[in-house]
């Protein structure tokens, strides 16, 4: 029923929000720290859920609880992903929040978040406006849904251990980056 | 009485289980800038009707729904108020502005907007932001989530020591 839905969109919003704050995420000159070696709390909060979220939605596909193929995995589409990345990028360390970072932020009452959030409402309006100039690009390099195991044709197990591998091996990275400075 | 922040790694684990609930509860991760495109589609939708005949971004959104009771919007609501009951339990509200110690506060405004404005037209052409791509696309291993969330903080950490003189 769509009111249970929005509800749960709320609970979620409620639960997400609470969370980037208590991490210190609604913070922009913390979380700006990441990009100067100064603060690891973006990379250990992000690889962390990245990893707890694909964990458990590994093991309760594997327990058959939950239906991978009904899950809504966005397509690829190499080239403007990788340039909206490069520009997301560049906003990112101007602004020293994100999207949903500067949402959290308003929420805390800071007036930079709310700055962010009047900016991004602006990028995306204009972008949409121009929609008919970029769309050849926005629509090309189109793979559809390609997940890392079917690109590099290894099971799902197996891509899922280098990924918490690799966040552990980050993670400890870190911690001897941090007790050495 | 401001109260320190939580532990990153347990502040991560528990936002891998506010995913994880996402996934299961609605088949859909987390999101944020899809709110945004929701909101502009309501504006166009008001202020310049014709362009959803032609314009096929916005047309898709409108198609989707009402966009002020979007789903995304409500979540995003929901992230606002969730920070703000954090933020106000732990000391940590207050109006400020918030930015690098050298900064006029008007700078810091110009370039929060500056920032969210170009974060904007990279979350269009990439179909999502750190929350719906990085994070949610991240977890379930999409090739496009992980281009997108290398090539941000690629972007991020080149571009880093040009813009110093913000966070110092």
């Amino acid at each position: 029923m769509l009111t249970d839905s929005l509800f749960i969109a709320f609970i979620l919003g409620v639960a997400f929000g609470f969370v980037l704050e208590q991490a210190g995420l609604a913070d922009a000159p913390k979380l700006a720290g990441q990009f100067y070696l100064r603060d690891f709390a973006v990379l250990k909060v992000m690889f962390s859920a990245i990893v707890t979220a694909m964990l458990g939605v590994f093991w309760l596909g594997r327990f058959g609880l939950i239906d991978f193929s009904a899950l809504y995995v966005p397509e690829t589409f190499l080239a403007p992903q990788a340039i909206g990345g490069v520009i997301f990028g560049l906003g990112f360390v101007i602004c020293g929040l994100c999207p949903g970072t500067g949402c959290a932020a308003t929420g805390a009452g800071r007036i930079d978040g709310m700055a962010t959030v009047g900016g991004l409402l602006l990028g995306v309006l204009l972008t949409g406006l121009a929609f008919p100039l970029i769309e050849p690009f926005y629509e090309s390099t189109a793979l559809g849904v390609r997940t890392l195991p079917q690109l590099l044709d290894a099971p799902y197990g197996m891509i899922v251990g280098i990924v918490t591998a690799t966040a552990l091996l980050t993670f400890h990275w870190i911690g001897r980056f941090e007790t050495r400075s | 009485m401001q109260r320190p922040y939580a532990d990153p790694y347990v502040a991560g684990f528990g936002l891998g289980l506010v995913l994880l609930a996402a996934f299961v509860l609605t088949g859909q991760g987390l999101g944020a800038s899809g709110a945004f495109a929701n909101v502009a589609t309501g504006l166009v939708a008001e202020f310049r009707p014709a362009e959803l005949a032609t314009n096929r971004y916005f047309a898709k959104y409108a198609a989707s729904g009402a966009p002020w009771t979007a789903w995304m919007v409500i979540e995003v609501v929901g992230i606002v108020a969730g920070a703000a009951v954090s933020a106000a339990l732990f000391g940590r509200f207050r109006f400020a502005v918030n930015g690098g110690p050298s900064v006029s506060q008007a700078s810091r405004l110009t370039t929060a907007v500056a920032g969210g404005v170009a974060m904007g037209v990279g979350a269009v052409l990439a179909r999502g932001c750190t929350s719906g791509q990085a994070l949610s696309g991240g977890a379930l291993l999409s090739l496009g989530s992980w281009i997108f969330m290398l090539a941000a903080f690629a972007a991020a950490f080149g571009v880093a020591p040009l813009a110093r003189r913000l966070w110092r």
